[in-house]
This record gives C-alpha cells, structure tokens and sequence, in this order.
C-alpha cells in the first residue's frame, strides 16, 4: 500500500486527537456547565448525555474499523458482542435496583411476572460491580475467541465469514427474545435506579458517565493506534490487502485475524458497557441484523483504515440520525440505505478521505480498499 | 354470497309467518304467557290450539313444551321422522324459544342437518358432516352413518363415517357392538378417539370393574398402541414433507443467490426484497382482478401474476445491476453493503406505500389439501411450492447446461478475463444473469404469497437462511446448491419439534460453522486454479 507522507498523515491524526479530545473532555461539559440555560451555546444535559451515547458507539466503530478497515475481515456481527457488554452491565444494574423496584422484590421486575421464584445461577456474579465489570468485557472476548477460532482456523474468511457472523447476530437476537434465556425478554433490562450508589437520575452521574465514557474512547483510540503502528498491525494491512501472500511469507493469517477480532470483540463489550447506565435500556432491538450492520455505515462514512474516521463517522451518523428522526421519522430507513449505497459506491473512503482528498494534492488512495479489490477492467 | 343467503332466508321466515299466522300468533301469546310471573299449566295452551295435526307438527309443538320428558320425546320424533325441511322452521323456534327449549332445538337442528348433509355433493361437507355426528355423540346417528358409508365413494369420507359410526358405537349398551368398536377403531388407526379409549382403559383398572370392562380395556389398549405407533410414523411423514417444503423455498431463493454469486461473484443483499417485490406485483395483479375482471375469471389472477412477478423482478434486477452494481464487480464486500443499503429502500419504500398488511387471496385450486394416508395431511400450497421448485431447477440446468447464454455464463463463471478474449460479452452476460437471478427472486415471491402474507418483511424472513444454504453448497454449484437447501431445511423442521423454532435456527448456525470445519469451500468446492478468487 503506497503511503502518502506517512509522516504529515501521522501527524495530521495526532492533532486531530488532540483537538478532539479537547473538543468532548473540555468544552462540552464547560458549555454544559457554565452558561446560563437558554443561552443559545449552552449545552444540554440531554444533549451531553446524547454525545455520551455517540462516543460509547464510537469505541463500538473503533472496533469495527480495526477488523474491517486494517485486517479486512467484514464482521457483520458487532453488536452481539456490544449486547454482551450490556447485557452483562444491564444484570449488574438492574440487581442493584433492590426492592425499589415496581412489585418491591429482590428480583427484577421481569422475573416476578415470568414467575421465577429465584435468582438463576449465571445471575449471581453480577451481583457485584466487578462482577459486571470484568463480565462485559470477557463474556464478549471468549465468544470472539470460540467463533473466531472456528471461522478462522477453517480458513473461513470475505464473504462466507461477513455471511457466518450475520446469521449469529440473527440468532442471538432471536434468543435475546426469548424469555426462557431470563434476560428480559423482549423487553430487556430497563428502569436502572443506581450504580455504586450514585443516582444514575441525577445529572451529575449523567455527567461522570459522560467523562469516563470520553477517556474510555481516548484510551481505545490510543491503543488500536498502538496495535496499527505494531509490526502486527502492518501484518493486519498486509492480510487485508494480499492473504495468501502473506501466507507465502510464512505468517499464520488466521492468528493475527483471531487475535484483532477478539480486541474488536472486546472494544464492543466495552461499549455496551458503557451505553447501558448512559441510556437506561438495553433490549434485544439493540442487537440484531441491523444494529450490527449500521456500525458498519458508521465506519463507512468516517473513512476506514483511519481510526479517526470511525469516530467520525459514529458521531456524525447518529448525530444525524437523532436529527433526522425529528422532522422525518420515516425517513430515516430511505436515508440510512442511501448513505449505504452513496458512500460504498462513490466515496469508499468516507469522509476522511474526502478531506485528504480535498487538502493534499497527493493523488486520492483508498486505504480501505483491497489491491484485488480494484474494479476488475 | 352472505347478503344473498340472509336474503334467501328472510323470505323464507316471511312465507313462514304468513303460512302459520294464526297458529304462530298464539304460539307467541303462549310464549309471552310462558314469562316468569305468569305460570301457565305446561304444555296445555299449544297442544289444545292445534288439535289433529300430524305427529311432526305435534312434535314441534311439544318442543317447547315446559316439561323435560315432552320435549325429549318430541325431539326423539322430530330425529325419528323429520327431514332436512324443517331446519328453518326450528331455527325460527329456536329465535323466539327460552333458553331450555334452544337447549331441547339444537341436537335436533344438528342432527338433522348433518344427515341431509350426508348426501350432499360436495366430498368435503360429507365428510365434516359425518365427523361432526361422531363428535356430537347422539346414538341416532348410527345408523345415518353406516347407510351413507356403505354408499361412499370416496375413501377418505367413508373412513370418517366409519370412524365417527365405530365412535359412536363406543358407549352403545351391548358389550359385544363396544368390543367390536374398539377393535374396529384400531384398525382404522384414529386418533381422534384415543382419549375415549383411553377412559375405557381407565375403566377396566378400576376396583368395581366387571369381566366385560377389562376385556374391553385390554382390547383397548391394543388398540391405542397401534394407533400411536402408526401416529408416529404420520407425524415423520408430515414433519419430511414440511422439511422438504420448506427446502424448496429456500432453495428458489438460493439458487437466484448462487447463480449471481458464483458468476459476478455479487452478493445481493436484495435479493430477499426483490422476491418481495415478486409478491407484491401478485398482490397488484389480483386487486387489478378485483376490479376489473369478472369474478368467475377471478382465479386467473394468479398464473397471469406469474409473468408479472418475474418481469417486475427482474426489471427490477436489471435496473439496480446497471445502477449500481456495475461499479462494483470484484468488491465483494462492498457490493454486500450497497445491495443491503438498497434493501433497506426497497423495505422501507413498500411499508410506506403499501402499509403492513395485505394477503393474497388462493386460488381454489390451491385451497384445501389431499389426505394421502390416515393423518397425513398435505396442503395442496405447499406440494404446489415443492412441485414449483423442481420445475425451477429442471429449467436452471436447461439454461445453463442445454442452451447458448448457459455455455457462457458458466465460462465467464470459470474465467471472466479467458472468456473476454474469446469475445463473450461480459458485461452482457453478467446483465442478463442477473436480471434473470431477480425475476427468479419474483417466481419464488409468487409462490410465497400462498403460504403466507404478503408484507414488507417477507425477505427477511428467508435471507438469513438461504444464504446459509449458498455458504453451505459451496459457490457456484447447482447440486451443492440444492443438497445443502434439502439439508437445512429439512434439518430445521426436525429439530423444530424438539426445540422450538429459535434454538432450532442455533443449532443450524452451529452445525454450518462445524461443518465448515471440515468442507471450509463447501459441499461441492471450486478446485484448482479458479479455488482461491
């Protein structure tokens, strides 16, 4: 892959960082903070607590973008492992609603109307914040770790591989739906009241969940640019753009494809985790088909193969999107396949590759596209 | 067809009233004497009305008699001696009638309009007439039973008259016709009445159980073992056919997948959309029926919609390869993502214009199903879905094995740049694929139509797993193709007994994934050269 001025392109991402991490850890909460309420700058709590949803979907596309855009592997099954993550915060949260909950019991509302009399066993490590913790990140790792060890190991990869992971997000969101699996349901996990006894009501959690969410996203970044600089992360560009090349050179594909898909896996439980206290509900709706596929048009629009796109575009889309649905709600569906088909085929960089293209006079490359991949004359 | 029986039937109730005008009269005054409050002396006023009449009239009067012994009496009559034309006269009893004289009205009516039923033209309102008798338990039938069994053409009518006679023949007195009954119903393997074979079971183990109950329970429990033994057999002949139903229509919608896939190697995310689009233009061509056609040609809507469906369809191809697609040859993912983003349109656009709910009408032709053995039942839809998808894969392998375009698309399959050079029109070739590929999408929409509604979810509702089926087939392979559609189709419906529905579709997820441990290309794999493109 011809680099354009490695240097100036490194850089250029490194500012960027810089200005946005000023952007979302600084100004934002100080618009929130300081100016008076209808001031025309001021800024809401909901909106704050929006912007917080935004960038825990970020880390989500980060995710993606690691495994899609460097390493080539289309996964169509993000947001099971974002379910995952929630899920496992949801369990935590939800147990921590105690008996204020509507019918007053120990268990969560869900169950006394399916009539479980106890807490079933895979209940009982969330009852503890480490419990919730450590399981929305590692449920979500050792599910990437079976399946991607199966797919990979086979040898299963493109489309076959985008095609497996579908048919596992249709599959869990069919089981999220059933009641038996004691998850809620088609409901899921809602009507939170605290987390380590902070009121998640109150806006001053709001606002905490906010920061941490933004760090979150800072440290993600950091680290999948660490992985990108690594001499793995060159090995991920080189699978991306010549498999069977690097096969030839003597390096085991499927190990490298295992290894980023579980980070990505990971990044997704991070997510989850973080979007579940933020927003309050997480059902199966959150988990299908569509979910996963919309974190792909996040990245497809910000530019992949660079992680600030992915970013990017996971604002951008869903800032537009909680716009849109506004003023058009039946729009949205018509605008969502739009973006699909403008962006895949008229500008496969994104957006950042529209201001790369714009700002240098280096000729336009796509990083995100496969050399093979070039339309065939 | 209702307004005009509701017409039919308020003249008959007015020449009704005119013929009995004086005699209905005072039958409502002695009705409205009949008010609580005001007791008159049971049956005296209607009787010493109508002096002399024949019994008939006699007993309709005594219907509605106060005293339990008169009205069971006269029903006994009415059933003994009544025919068919006196239904409506009832039914208008049984309009003005307090609430024991409907009681004392309705096994009559029953009764008798099952038996004038009996002999009706139609095979079908034989036969539920003559299971209605069995169900509704009166010993009178008997005999209707076994007159019009011993008539019956049809076999599958005779079975139920003689099911419902042996039945009813269950409680008769005479211990020698029950024995005979049970065994009889052995024989005739009916599961409807293992319950009742079951209480006689049940009967024979008691304490105060006589010699007659348990020989009948032991011949009973014969009985019940050899119909639940030849139950489970129905039960795997219907759970086959419905795997193989539901084979044939994931493999319509897989072969149009396949076909796309392995020649331009384009996976079309809207291919499910496309079958919607299939259905919809059934859907259009049957209000355009609706309104413009005589109601007797009504029924051609449906193989006039067949043209229709495929041409819209793949029209509907044709356009979306030429608009988008064609940008996007050898990008595999991308195409992927652009055909989902069209499908997303498409879904949204149908849900906007045609709302949630529309169905389609069956023809008769497809209404109702053949009973080929004793409980196995299959709907004449579906066999018409199975037959459809043999015919459609008969015509694929004329077209790509027997015909012109067939010889090219399989070399541009097999060698896109070889196939250039020798002057086959690519380009051209990859078009009409997949206009073709579409109006199969519309066929198989078609035929969807009469299994289920028609909304804007349709293809939803397959993609996942007919894409399975391609994975799983291996690319471009017809007879992979159409192995691997048999497998998880028919492997859907065996687990679906055991394990519902959902956890059916994991474990078919989980078996794809294994076995693709061990075939990671496929059943029937691409080798050589062409293996890794």
């Amino acid at each position: 892959m011809p680099e354009p001025a490695p240097t100036t392109q490194t850089s250029r991402e490194t500012l960027s960082f810089f200005v946005a991490g000023l952007f979302f850890l600084v100004v934002l909460p100080a618009l929130n903070l300081l100016p008076a309420e209808d001031a025309w700058f001021h800024v809401s709590d909901f909106r704050l607590n929006q912007f917080g949803k935004f960038l825990a979907f970020a880390i989500l596309a980060l995710g993606l973008d690691l495994i899609w855009g460097y390493c080539g592997v289309l996964s169509l099954g993000q947001g099971v492992f974002f379910g995952f993550g929630a899920y496992c915060m949801g369990m935590y949260l939800a147990l921590q609603i105690g008996s204020e909950s509507v019918y007053g019991s120990e268990l969560p509302d869900f169950m006394v109307w399916t009539q479980v009399q106890e807490l079933p066993l895979f209940w009982y490590p969330f009852k503890s914040f480490w419990g919730g913790l450590i399981g929305a990140i590692l449920v979500p790792v050792l599910f990437a770790l079976v399946f991607g060890f199966l797919s990979f190991r086979s040898r299963i990869k493109g489309v076959y591989f985008a095609i497996l992971t579908q048919a596992l997000a249709f599959a869990a969101w069919l089981v999220f739906n059933r009641n038996e699996t004691r998850l809620g349901g088609t409901n899921g996990l809602t009507d939170f009241k605290q987390l380590l006894g902070f009121r998640l009501s109150d806006p001053g959690t709001q606002r905490g969940l906010y920061l941490i969410t933004v760090l979150a996203l800072g440290a993600a970044y950091l680290l999948c640019r660490y992985i990108v600089a690594s001499r793995a992360g060159k090995v991920l560009i080189a699978i991306r753009d010549s498999e069977s090349r690097v096969t030839f050179s003597g390096y085991t594909p499927w190990t490298y494809k295992l290894f980023v898909f579980i980070v990505a896996a990971g990044l997704a439980g991070l997510a989850g985790m973080l979007y579940v206290p933020q927003v309050g509900i997480i059902t199966p709706a959150q988990i299908g088909v569509l979910p996963s596929l919309e974190v792909v048009i996040w990245v497809a629009v910000g530019g992949r193969g660079t992680l600030i796109g992915a970013i990017i575009g996971a604002v951008a889309v869903n800032y537009g999107r909680s716009v849109l649905t506004n003023y058009f709600p039946e729009a949205w569906p018509f605008i969502l396949g739009g973006l699909f088909v403008v962006v895949v085929t008229l500008f496969p960089d994104g957006l950042v590759g529209l201001l790369r293209r714009l700002t240098t006079r280096t000729p336009p490359t796509a990083p995100g596209l496969p050399a093979e991949g070039r339309p065939a004359a | 067809m209702v307004r005009r029986g509701a017409g039919i039937l308020n003249t008959w109730l007015v020449l009704l009233g005119l013929v009995l005008l004086p005699g209905g009269l005072e039958g409502l005054s002695a009705w409205a004497a009949d008010e609580p409050g005001a007791p008159s002396e049971p049956g005296s006023a209607p009787t010493a009305a109508s002096p002399g009449l024949d019994p008939i009239e006699q007993a309709l009067v005594d219907l509605q008699s106060e005293e339990a012994a008169i009205r069971a009496q006269a029903a006994e009559v009415l059933i003994a001696q009544g025919d068919a034309s006196l239904i409506p006269r009832l039914d208008e009893l049984r309009e003005v009638g307090s609430r024991v004289v409907r009681i004392a009205i309705k096994p009559v009516v029953d009764l008798l309009k099952h038996r004038a039923n009996l002999t009706s033209a139609s095979p079908d309102t034989r036969r539920s007439a003559a299971a209605d008798l069995g169900m509704g338990g009166r010993a009178e039938a008997i005999p209707y039973l076994k007159a019009a069994a011993a008539k019956e053409e049809v076999w599958w009518v005779k079975y139920t008259m003689e099911e419902s006679q042996h039945f009813l023949e269950l409680t008769a007195e005479d211990p020698a016709v029950q024995l005979d009954a049970v065994k009889q119903l052995g024989e005739l393997r009916s599961a409807n009445s293992v319950p009742a074979l079951n209480a006689l079971i049940e009967a024979g183990t008691a304490a105060e159980a006589t010699d007659q109950h348990k020989a009948l329970a032991t011949a009973a429990t014969e009985a019940v073992d050899y119909i639940e033994s030849w139950g489970w057999w129905a039960n795997a002949m219907e759970t086959l056919f419905r795997g193989i139903s539901l084979s044939s229509i994931l493999l319509i919608m897989a072969l149009g997948l396949a076909i796309v896939f392995g020649l331009m190697g384009v996976i079309n995310m809207a291919h499910g959309e496309l079958m919607m689009i299939g259905a919809y233009a059934t859907f259009v061509t049957q209000q355009a029926f609706q309104a413009w056609v005589a109601p007797e040609a009504f029924d051609w809507y449906f193989p006039v919609a067949l043209p229709v469906a495929f041409l819209s369809a793949a029209a509907f191809g044709w356009l979306l390869e030429a608009t988008v697609i064609r940008f996007l040859y050898g990008r595999l993912l991308e195409t992927l993502l652009a055909t989902w983003g069209v499908s997303l349109i498409l879904m949204q656009a149908a849900r906007v214009y045609f709302g949630d709910l529309t169905a389609v009408i069956a023809p008769e032709a497809l209404r109702g199903g053949a009973q080929v053995m004793v409980g196995v039942y299959l709907p004449y839809n579906r066999i018409f879905i199975i037959v459809l998808s043999i015919v459609c894969v008969l015509g694929i392998y004329f077209l790509l094995f027997r015909s012109n375009l067939g010889i090219r698309v399989r070399a541009v399959t097999q060698n896109r740049n070889m196939s250039a050079c020798l002057g086959i029109p690519t380009r051209k070739v990859d078009a009409y694929t997949f206009a073709f590929a579409s109006g199969l999408a519309g066929i198989a929409g078609w035929a969807l139509t009469m299994v289920g509604n028609v909304d804007p979810g349709l293809g939803q509702n397959y993609i996942v797993d007919s894409f399975m089926v391609v994975v799983t087939g291996g690319v471009g392979k017809l007879a992979g193709t159409i192995w691997a559609a048999l497998g998880i189709g028919g492997l859907n419906k065996l687990i679906e007994p055991f394990s519902g529905a959902v956890y059916g579709k994991v474990f078919i997820l989980v078996g794809v994934i294994l076995f693709l441990q061990w075939r990671p290309q496929g059943l029937f794999a691409a080798k050589g050269r062409s293996a890794d493109a």
